[in-house]
């Protein structure tokens, strides 16, 4: 068994003989942000402890509470437990507060280290991502009695998702598998398996007893069969790149300093890349060209400013630039975009709403958003996509969000500090998730709205001129969108008026959305963009009617404006109606004699606008029938008259 | 260019946090305390806003019971730098005589640090609050938020914390809401002392050692600062060479007999001694009267 280090005994007697020598080689230091995963019956809570304790950085008093604890409630009875060190939380959890991280700290002479220390096994992937976010490398643990687990897989997947770059395995309690190297060998063998998938650039494996100090700060005695570095050495010497991925200067813009009509500054924290005096830069999202004049701090003005530094620019010309606003250099810029792909966690209580509107805070800037189309949903475990209609608190999603002003933005694995957002209750005020945007392209959202039609191809016409099909069927063809919520008349009130026309002698046809999803888009879900997707289907067979010289009655919820736009420039605005049916939503439950607004209401139905997800009202319908009010056959007499008033019947 | 210290990069992401708060409240303050912390907030503050003046006043809830050198100091520093300086006394309970030495330290802290503190941020309307806590103080620190949330109350209520991430700060409030926020929540002790070695920062000289008239209780050195002190029967206060490792109210503050005249052997002395920083602070050992308890009730 190695023994614990000694509170450092050379560093104790330099302190001791030359604190100034002992100040000088800690004022070099360089932060390593440390994130640790695994349950405390992983020993990770020892593992911390014991970090602590061997770098001498529990104070005394401090420890004598630990020994004491130790005597009476610590798990192993007469031993010092160094999980008591860090375990001061069971309390807080016990009154239902929601600790999400908590952080430990320690140095050496090499380096400050920042533990970000993820407990509990609940809403793990929340707390999880909030720890990850600022870390550059993650400690995983694995119990060596039970081998790589689902929750090691969950707790890679979700470093690799936050961008950490070095990853640590610590194959623990080695001491209980009799420091086995073939027991090593094999965890290490299942976790590269599974590993491979998630492009891990830096991975290193250690066999560690936490408990008695095996290859925790020094190397282990009991396993000569191990040559790597220790957990403590690695820490110290990993090389860590800063910021990520590109080298290119962005700096957010936090405030404007304007002290006085003399001085007109920038300030913020330098994203990425570096820039000096001289330096050209784009003003984002504007795409005006300056130059920088001079970098300004209290300590004098500097010849250059790199990440992450705190800094204040002027600038050469008098350029609008305000809060928010990205000042980058003209050499790879960000791009600008109001649309954003994006993985995003799901931190709230509340589901996620598609369509609904959120405030997005992305560098210096706030904007409303809304996911516009939820794409998939990924399976922490099994890290498959599966088919989702909205996101669970801990869920992970793909996402396409719809900005109300386009903002400068890079992608994630460029840039953490561009790349990320945080989603925010508008209500509320809480965070209700987080964001990594991914490479323009790299996961393009699936619309078929906007896909080109594959291979050469050409339209024809018909052989029958619209002019005469118009004649013998003695109207005008025309769509008419029946827009509302869940039991609000859509399909009565189209085949009411579907009755009327035909008694007039006249030919219409019905097209119902559930019909719809019984035969064309029974492969189409309820998510935001399988709704969307069914209208882009009922769209092109209304148009087909249409050009058949038909009148077509189509009755769709249709929850988005947007979507329903893209349907009237599918069939053509000229021959397309938009009639809103409206009442009150306790006249509609009334109705619901199938229980579905209950059933939502209670969180069984997902994706139901109105109650779980967004409704939006039609923002200019060419006929509102607030049917709670009207009869069904007042409100077919109305669409009547629409249809004579606009020339489609004589 | 060389990577950035650890010191250099604690002080950017602290400027960044206060520049964040300056830009997105309506009406912030830094509560001053005098303490190095408070003396450590201050210089970044001052750093953030560089070449202008602070765009918020502090705040120093005076007990009228703080060491005189800490009034002094507080009083020339603010001249000095030509600071908006708001001081608040809960003069109810002057009047009502509510001193140290008239009620347990609990009540005592309650109604002239915590309820003066409320009064004053009312009165004010501010809407942030800038503070010196750090993470390392405690174990059970360990888990504070940057930003804080505060009811109308100026109560913490435990679900309404929000996840931090990146750093991107959600300052979003409704009206009467208050945040309290903590730059400093990434340094230790250790950062702090060796921040105000680097950067030449002022402090009140009580942190250094020397004779000062002190009188033994309960096993703690208490400073008689003025004559307001009560002295028991046959108690006559000595010279001994002392050091203050955290400052308040001076019948609070325990002492620490130190030789330490300088910066640079006060932090060999604490590495020498680890013994945790709050210890020589009174009002925490007081069993009932826990962090989180004061925390809740808006004390920090």
């Amino acid at each position: 068994m190695s023994e614990p280090v000694t509170p450092g005994s050379d560093q104790r007697q330099l302190i001791e003989r030359d604190i100034d020598g002992y100040l000088a080689r800690h004022a070099d230091k360089e932060i390593l942000r440390v994130l640790t995963c695994g349950s405390v019956d992983d020993g990770k809570s020892t593992l911390i402890g014991r970090l602590l304790h061997d770098s001498q950085l529990i104070h005394e008093d401090q420890l004598a509470a630990v020994e004491r604890e130790s005597r009476t409630g610590g798990s192993r009875a007469g031993e010092l437990d160094l999980a008591l060190v860090v375990d001061g939380l069971q309390a807080e959890r016990e009154q239902g507060i929601t600790i999400d991280v908590a952080y430990r700290y320690f140095s050496t002479a090499r380096r400050k280290f920042i533990i970000a220390d993820t407990p509990g096994h609940e809403q793990y992937t929340r707390n999880m991502a909030t720890g990850a976010s600022n870390c550059d490398a993650a400690i995983i643990l694995i119990d060596a009695t039970n081998g790589v687990l689902i929750q090691t897989r969950r707790h890679t997947f979700i470093a690799r998702l936050l961008g950490i770059r070095h990853l640590i395995v610590a194959v623990n309690k080695m001491d209980l598998v009799e420091y086995d190297e073939a027991t090593f060998a094999d965890i290490r063998g299942d976790y590269e398996a599974f590993a491979s998938r998630l492009r891990v650039e830096d991975l290193n494996f250690i066999p560690m007893s936490a408990l008695h100090g095996d290859n925790v700060v020094e190397r282990s005695t009991n396993m000569p069969w191990y040559r790597g570095a220790s957990l403590m050495h690695l820490l110290e010497n990993m090389h860590v790149a800063p910021g990520g991925g590109i080298d290119n200067f962005r700096m957010p813009v936090q405030r404007v300093n304007r002290p006085d009509a003399s001085f007109r500054g920038y300030s913020g924290s330098v994203a990425s890349g570096a820039v000096r005096p001289g330096d050209s830069v784009v003003v984002l999202p504007s795409g005006l060209s300056t130059e920088v004049t001079r970098i300004v701090t209290m300590d004098g003005d500097l010849e250059e400013a790199s990440a992450p530094m705190a800094v204040t620019l002027t600038l050469a010309d008098q350029v609008d630039v305000g809060r928010g606003d990205i000042l980058a250099s003209p050499v790879n810029q960000p791009r600008v975009s109001d649309t954003i792909d994006a993985t995003l966690v799901w931190m709230g209580e509340e589901p996620m709403a598609p369509g609904r509107q959120y405030i997005v805070k992305q560098g210096a800037k706030q904007v409303f958003g809304r996911v516009e189309t939820l794409r998939d949903r990924v399976d922490v475990n099994t890290l498959e996509p599966l088919p989702a209609s909205t996101l669970a608190l801990n869920e992970i999603g793909r996402v396409r969000l719809v900005l109300a002003e386009p903002v400068p933005y890079d992608a994630y694995e460029d840039s953490r500090a561009t790349g990320s957002f945080i989603v925010i209750d508008r209500l509320s005020n809480i965070t209700v998730g987080a964001g990594m945007i991914q490479a323009p392209g790299g996961q393009a959202l699936h619309s078929h709205w906007d896909e080109t039609p594959h291979g050469a191809l050409t339209a024809t016409g018909s052989a029958v001129t619209a002019e005469e099909k118009s004649q013998r069927l003695g109207q005008t063809p025309v769509t008419m969108l029946f827009t509302g919520l869940s039991k609000s008349g859509k399909t009565v009130i189209a085949q009411a008026v579907e009755r009327k026309l035909f008694d007039e002698g006249r030919l219409a046809t019905v097209i119902d959305g559930q019909n719809f999803r019984l035969g064309l888009s029974r492969d189409l879900g309820f998510s935001a963009e399988d709704r969307s997707e069914n209208v882009r289907r009922a769209a092109e067979s209304a148009r087909q009617m249409n050009d058949a010289g038909l009148i077509c009655l189509t009755a769709f919820v249709v929850p988005l404006d947007s979507v329903r736009e893209r349907a009237r420039t599918v069939v053509g605005p000229e021959r397309f109606l938009e009639v809103y049916l409206t009442a009150p939503i306790e006249e509609l439950k009334r109705r619901d004699d199938s229980g579905l607004f209950e059933a939502a209401e209670r969180g069984e139905i997902p994706s139901f606008p109105g109650v779980s997800s967004e409704f939006e009202e039609p923002a200019s319908p060419d006929l509102v029938l607030d049917t709670a009010s009207l009869g069904v056959e007042d409100c077919a007499l109305r669409v009547m008259d629409l249809l004579r008033q606009r020339g489609f019947i004589h | 260019m060389p990577a950035m210290t650890h010191i250099e990069q604690l002080e950017a992401e602290s400027i960044h946090i206060i520049r964040e708060v300056a830009a997105e409240f309506e009406k912030p303050v830094l509560l001053y305390s005098i303490g190095k912390d408070s003396s450590v907030l201050l210089h970044l503050a001052r750093k953030a806003f560089f070449p202008g003046r602070l765009p918020f006043p502090l705040l120093h809830v005076d007990t009228t019971w703080k060491f005189r050198e800490m009034i002094a100091f507080r009083d020339r520093i603010a001249r000095e730098y030509g600071l908006d300086l708001i001081v608040h006394t809960n003069t109810q309970g002057v009047a009502d005589n509510v001193t140290p030495f008239t009620y347990d330290s609990r009540k005592y802290t309650d109604i002239m640090k915590t309820q003066a503190l409320l009064t004053a941020l009312d009165k004010h309307g501010f809407d942030a609050a800038f503070g010196g806590a750090r993470r390392d103080e405690e174990r059970s620190r360990a888990k504070e938020r940057v930003y804080s949330i505060r009811d109308r109350n100026h109560r913490w209520d435990p679900r309404s914390q929000r996840p931090e991430l990146w750093n991107l700060y959600n300052g979003n409030i409704n009206r009467g809401e208050e945040v309290r926020v903590f730059p400093l929540s990434n340094w230790t002790e250790f950062d702090v002392w060796q921040y105000i070695l680097a950067e030449n920062i002022e402090i009140v000289p009580l942190y250094l050692a020397a004779r000062r008239p002190v009188v033994e209780r309960e096993g703690t050195l208490i400073m008689v600062d003025d004559d307001r002190m009560p002295l028991e029967p046959g108690e006559v206060p000595e010279q001994r060479m002392v050091r203050f490792r955290t400052l308040g109210c001076y019948p609070l503050s325990g002492a620490i007999e130190s030789t330490a005249r300088t910066l640079q052997e006060v932090i060999q002395e604490m590495l020498l001694a680890r013994y945790s920083e709050r210890q020589g602070r009174l009002i925490d050992h007081d069993a009932v009267s826990s962090m989180e308890q004061k925390k809740r009730e808006g004390y920090f």
